[in-house]
């Protein structure tokens, strides 16, 4: 199963080393990192795997938003499944 | 892989715009839980309730959480109570309103459709007694939701359904004068009903349904605003296409929603309704579209023009997201629960009249209408048959959701709270329609050739 993670807000050191920590605790595999910044807004988008996540999805989830908060950006995670629904046919 | 500024979209749609899932609504047969004795029956449909719903919340909760889409309602529907508690000898149904309410309680979701009665051709004992307990089931019960279907295009139009429907609603109000008659707003008389719609106040599970069903409603008038507005000046053929491609999208969101629900739960997938649902918060209004398209205000010369684009934009848009389509499927329009109806109705731009030429249109009817308390009952009958009258001819569903809110006059507001809103009073017509009312009888099925 594979999630998206979004990461929007400005642009600072360390989002990539606290995001990716927290995954490589749960056992999330990061598949795909991009990044760009869309309308003067920093976006980093991570494809990762979480077949063998050791974590209930729920507490990653929160975990994610914690670091969020602490950096003041917005992080999500979402599976893939709504953004294909939406966008591909 | 799915692009970057697809994502953002999409998120962008959920988080700025108010798009989510209204409702998830399980349907439930309560067919095999008929009993002579009224008590067995009530413990069978409470036991029966709970079972199936146990894990409906925490399912859409979990769902909610995963794909991040906010589900605003977790809800059941169940088969009209009049054709399961006729079996039993009681003369009132109110306990079994109690025990639906209980049971919703239980398993924790907010509405529960199906104290209803299908009538639009004529009563049976068991209807006229669940129609009679009405006003006291909905005034004594916080969750339960009942309808009453008084025509069909098939059938024609049960006017004297209609005319009882007239006084129902009245004591209903009565009964409920403190908080504004908010019994009226768990009330819907209809026309052609549907039997698979997960919209309240209207929702039950239909005879003709399976045993247990999986039906979402989704919403989304703030995304299909926010297109619109990138599209201004564009002509009409810009603006249907752009009202397709959003409705895609949204319904997409409601077939991934109420497949992934069906699987987990274990029960078929009924429908997805593609109603765009308005909700009282900023941004959510099926009003503003219409202001979007180029009106000043919703209810001037042109709201009936750019309403049936919208309806009909949104229906193409959304058949081909989801692989079955059901419910009511259209633009609601309901007053007090959309911002921007209050304020057309504030501002003297939209009334009653306009409402109604609106419903020809559109789904589903004159919905959450407030009117003042000395409203007559043969008035407020006569507002249904109007309405029962499009809907048979026009071969659509019609309904209405009528508030007489005691002690209320033209220029009041009457607030509701949560979803269902703050309504303004709204203008009827000061002649009398009693002589017609009392008629009684039936208005036979109508012609459906030789169509003008």
């Amino acid at each position: 199963m594979r999630a998206v993670i979004t990461v929007i807000g400005k642009d600072k050191v360390g989002i990539i080393a606290g995001i990716s920590n927290t995954l490589a605790d749960s056992n999330v595999n990061i598949l795909d990192i991009s990044q760009t910044t869309m309308q003067d807004v920093f976006t980093m988008i991570m494809l990762v795997d979480i077949t063998n996540m050791d974590v209930p999805f729920e507490t990653l989830s929160e975990e994610l938003e914690k670091i969020g908060l602490s950096m003041q950006l917005s992080v999500k995670i979402q599976h893939e499944d709504i953004f294909n629904t939406m966008h591909r046919i | 892989m799915i692009k970057p500024f697809e994502i953002i979209e999409t998120i962008k749609m959920i988080q700025e715009e108010n798009l989510d899932i209204r409702t998830i609504t399980m349907g439930i047969s309560l067919r095999d839980c008929c009993d002579s004795s009224g008590k067995k029956s009530r413990d069978k449909i409470y036991d029966k309730i709970t079972k199936q719903a146990k894990n409906l919340v925490k399912t859409g909760e979990d769902i909610e959480k995963e794909y991040g889409i906010p589900i605003i309602n977790k809800r059941i529907s169940v088969t009209p109570i009049s054709i399961i508690a006729e079996s039993s000898d009681e003369e009132d149904y109110v306990k079994y309103a109690q025990t639906l309410d209980r049971a919703a309680e239980a398993v924790g979701v907010n509405f529960i459709g199906g104290f209803s009665a299908l009538v639009h051709k004529g009563y049976t004992s068991g209807d006229k007694r669940l129609i009679n307990s009405i006003p006291e089931a909905l005034s004594q019960t916080k969750k339960v939701c009942s309808s009453v279907n008084v025509a069909s295009t098939k059938a024609g139009i049960n006017m004297n359904a209609i005319s009882e429907m007239g006084h129902i609603i009245k004591k209903a109000a009565l009964l409920t004068a403190e908080s504004g008659g908010i019994a009226c707003a768990k009330l819907v008389v209809f026309a052609n009903a549907p039997e698979d719609n997960p919209f309240m106040a209207g929702a039950f599970h239909g005879v003709g349904e399976s045993e247990c069903v999986i039906s979402v409603g989704v919403s989304g008038p703030g995304a299909v605003k926010s297109a619109l507005e990138k599209v201004r000046g564009g002509d009409f053929e810009m603006v249907s296409e752009t009202i397709k491609k959003t409705a895609f999208k949204i319904t997409r969101i409601g077939q991934l929603v109420a497949r992934e629900a069906s699987a987990r739960l274990g029960v078929s997938f009924g429908i997805v309704d593609l109603s765009l649902a308005p909700t009282p918060a900023i941004g959510d209004s099926v009003a503003h579209i219409l202001e979007e398209m180029g009106l000043e205000k919703c209810g001037t010369h042109g709201t009936t023009a750019a309403l049936a684009l919208l309806n009909d934009a949104v229906k193409k848009g959304g058949v081909m997201a989801s692989s079955f389509v059901g419910g009511l499927s259209g633009a609601f329009i309901p007053v007090s629960e959309d911002a921007g109806m209050i304020d057309a109705v504030q501002k003297g731009a939209l009334s009653l009249d306009k409402l109604e030429a609106m419903t020809c249109v559109c789904s589903v009817g004159l919905d959450m209408i407030v009117v003042p308390g000395n409203t007559s009952a043969e008035t407020i009958a006569a507002v249904i048959a109007d309405e029962a009258a499009i809907g048979v001819i026009n071969n659509k569903t019609t309904a209405v959701r009528i508030i007489p809110a005691p002690g209320k006059d033209v220029g009041d507001i009457v607030e509701f709270g949560g979803l269902l809103g703050q309504g303004p009073v709204m203008k009827t017509n000061p002649f009398k329609s009693g002589e017609f009312i009392k008629r009684g009888g039936r208005i036979p099925a109508p012609l459906c050739s030789l169509r003008n």
